[in-house]
């Protein structure tokens, strides 16, 4: 059995909630630094630019990205031979949460009743997906997720006759539809299969995928290309003013399904894609 | 696409100068509001009250500012999504709003009361928060200070980077963008 204290976690979703809130990853700002030589537009490649410049002065400044600091979504894995001492897993990272936003001065943008709409002051909670798995390791993955994308995400259950083809269209009605709103050039996660639940679950998951790495599935990461292809083949272009850019990549991840069904969701994330992992 | 520096509040001429495309640097003293703001401003317009700023020749920047770190103006401070703000907009309009700064497109109400009262929306670079923050010079909360970070904000820019995304006669860069864009790939 391992044992981790509450207290370890805690500290450890503080910092990394700040870490990426102000810090662009590698993996991104290759992305970013290489689809400014391509960009033809003179505007878009204008503001792929100052993507760049927001970075440094972000790192620079110890400011945020994107005043949206978002909503924080975890994915944990925990190992079954992993025992957690002093306190709940959850109510950890939900700690951690609080802390890294308050200490860290990002925004608190969460309302606790979605209707009456009321400040939690904390940025909690913290949208938890959990695995069990084995082994005695936790890993915990965390998203800030901005709304202006997360707003433009959407899920349809096809019907299983419709196919690639329908699956490839509805992928690209998403993107066409988000147009400027959703601050392209953005990561697109698409979840296929499963129950409805679980696609946009996949879909999610599928945005914390480093950029670069594909699908282990040859006849899905073929998709990911052809559809990242005919997405920057619309126009839509850095912030939606015209442009190849339009998304840095495509991230498919599946899971098998009913008879009946094929689920499908695309979840969108903005330019400003800020995770992390934490490994213990 | 040409370039232009500009001074709140507006006036006609600057306004009528002004092509989607374009370029532009704003100056001077604007107002920050976003989702939860136009609901109080509404409800204040709805029951006669005078409102925490005169909209005359101003212009509105829908944003929700991080926490300024110490000895800093301001946090983090990009453009939210404008389209969230589409109802009360004309409202705000006819009442004498003459610029608003956001992101992404707007509804077709939005636009023809651009038009109808002579306005202009600007679209600032959504994500380039810290980049923007940089030209804040002067913050100050002057309604709704429980809203936090939605409360109203005077703030005093400096060379405010925007483009024109939508001008007075209504052309609009988040249509005839992509569309241009797409059609001088096909004359290639």
């Amino acid at each position: 059995m391992k044992k981790i204290d509450c207290e370890k976690i805690i500290q450890e979703v503080k910092k990394l909630c700040i870490h990426m809130n102000l810090y662009m990853e590698d993996d991104l700002k290759n992305v970013l630094e290489q689809s400014i030589k391509e960009e033809d537009s003179q505007l878009g490649k204008e503001i792929l630019k100052d993507l760049i410049i927001n970075q440094e002065i972000a790192e620079k400044e110890g400011l945020p990205l994107c005043q949206d600091t978002g909503m924080v979504v975890a994915f944990v894995e925990m190992g079954q031979e992993v025992q957690i001492l002093n306190g709940g897993l959850t109510e950890a990272i939900n700690e951690g949460v609080k802390r890294g936003y308050a200490d860290g001065l990002l925004r608190k943008s969460v309302v606790g009743c979605p209707i009456r709409r009321n400040n939690t002051g904390d940025n909690t909670p913290v949208v938890v997906h959990y695995d069990i798995v084995r082994g005695n390791e936790l890993k915990i993955k965390l998203a800030a997720k901005g709304f202006g994308s997360e707003n433009m995400s959407s899920i349809k259950m096809l019907k299983p006759f419709e196919g690639l083809e329908g699956v490839k269209n509805f992928v690209l009605d998403t993107i066409k539809k988000a147009g400027g709103n959703c601050c392209p050039p953005i990561i697109v996660g698409v979840g296929i299969g499963g129950t409805f639940d679980k696609s946009a679950k996949i879909a999610k998951k599928a945005l914390l995928r480093r950029l670069g790495e594909k699908n282990q599935d040859e006849f899905i990461s073929s998709m990911e290309e052809e559809l990242l292809k005919e997405i920057n083949q619309l126009g839509i272009g850095p912030q939606g003013f015209g442009g190849k850019t339009t998304a840095l990549a495509v991230h498919i991840e599946t899971f098998p399904t009913h008879i009946a069904g094929l689920p499908v969701a695309v979840n969108i994330n903005c330019h400003s894609s800020r995770h992390g992992e934490i490994i213990f | 696409m040409k370039t232009h520096k500009i001074t709140t509040p507006l006036d006609y001429n600057t306004i009528s100068n002004l092509n989607a495309g374009d370029k532009v640097f704003i100056n001077g003293y604007i107002y920050t509001a976003r989702d939860a703001a136009h609901q109080r401003l509404m409800k204040q317009i709805e029951n006669g009250d005078e409102l925490p700023f005169p909209l005359e020749g101003e212009i509105i920047y829908y944003v929700g500012p991080t926490p300024a770190p110490e000895g800093k103006i301001i946090g983090s401070a990009g453009p939210t999504t404008s389209s969230r703000m589409d109802i009360p907009t004309p409202t705000l309009l006819e009442k004498g709003l003459k610029g608003m700064v956001g992101k992404g497109n707007r509804s077709k109400a939005v636009v023809e009361s651009i038009k109808k009262n002579q306005s202009v929306y600007f679209a600032a670079i959504g994500g380039a928060g810290a980049l923007i923050a940089s030209s804040i010079i002067e913050s100050e909360i002057i309604a709704y200070p429980d809203l936090e970070t939605e409360a109203i904000r005077r703030i005093k820019v400096q060379d405010f980077p925007v483009i024109v995304a939508i001008d007075s006669t209504g052309n609009n860069l988040y249509e005839k963008g992509p569309t241009s864009y797409k059609e001088g790939l096909n004359n290639k």
